[in-house]
């Protein structure tokens, strides 16, 4: 279906999808780890 | 309601609660059909064979790396005139995700210039002006770190960004203004002529979309975690004192 070009088209969705996905990933990790940290402050705080 | 009614935190925190996971949804739905429709439905195309597929993602990360820094600056802006923290933190937030897409931009392109041009890399404006946008990006996000009082990271990032988006505008005008290099001109225009075919534009215009859609969900989320980590800041410094 890609042809000759197959290895270049594939590189170029694969790179996109590692560091697009990698981004979506973290910045979701990273906030359910502040809103943990968070609900656990205010908690001990009353 | 005035729109400066969600610069009080609280009122954008809920905000992005209620409206996320609508934009997430239609990023989501609009990145599907324009990929797979680019990607397995059109031909192609009679010059560059199946390369021309590499535009579904290389024209929309480029839209976004451009636009993501006048979105700062917009924000930037608005932190140096009115103060308003949420604008400071929103553009914080969006930093990592236009210099992701400027690396994306450079690699994808860098991975179609291969087989097209014969290089990996050129030292064309279009190229050139991407790089040094990227180097802003990361100077950016280093600055943010590398000042403790928050306020003052907000004031120093908000000029470094003043500065740096007369390389965002190079980026975008580049090929208008020096008219030599490698680099096309854009890909997306009013004139019939020089715009991409119909059969690739359609699925192109659902994978910018996408990636609008895509950013502004990511702005939300990121900005959301950048109030809730800066009271968890805050509260820590009372407990301590």
């Amino acid at each position: 279906m890609l042809g000759q070009y197959a290895p270049f088209v594939l590189a170029a969705y694969g790179v996109t999808i590692l560091l697009v996905g990698g981004l979506v990933v973290s910045s979701v990790i990273r906030s359910a780890k502040v809103r943990a940290a968070l609900e656990k402050v205010e908690r001990t705080r009353g | 309601m005035s729109i400066w009614a969600f610069a009080n935190p609280a009122r954008f925190t809920r905000l992005v609660s209620r409206i996320l996971p609508w934009v997430a949804g239609a990023a989501a739905l609009c990145l599907g059909v324009g990929l797979i429709w680019g990607f397995f439905f059109t031909p192609d195309d009679f010059r560059q064979g199946s390369t021309v597929k590499i535009i579904y993602i290389h024209v929309p990360a480029a839209f976004i790396a451009i636009n993501a820094w006048f979105m700062m600056f917009v924000m930037s802006l608005i932190w140096l005139i009115r103060r308003h923290h949420v604008s400071a933190l929103a553009a914080r937030a969006a930093a990592p995700i236009g210099a992701v897409m400027t690396l994306v931009a450079l690699l994808t392109g860098a991975i179609w210039g291969q087989p097209m041009w014969g290089t990996w890399w050129e030292w064309d404006p279009r190229l050139t002006s991407f790089l040094i946008l990227f180097v802003f990006y990361l100077g950016y996000i280093a600055l943010w770190q590398a000042v403790d009082e928050p306020d003052t990271a907000a004031d120093l990032t908000a000029i470094l960004c003043l500065v740096g988006s007369v390389f965002a505008l190079l980026s975008r005008y580049a090929v208008l203004i020096w008219n030599q290099g490698l680099h096309q001109g854009a890909s997306l225009s009013v004139d019939k002529e020089e715009n991409v075919a119909d059969v690739f534009y359609q699925p192109l215009l659902f994978a910018i979309a996408g990636f609008v859609l895509l950013f502004i969900a990511l702005v939300l989320l990121r900005t959301r975690t950048e109030i809730r980590a800066r009271r968890l800041r805050a509260l820590m410094l009372r407990e301590v004192a």
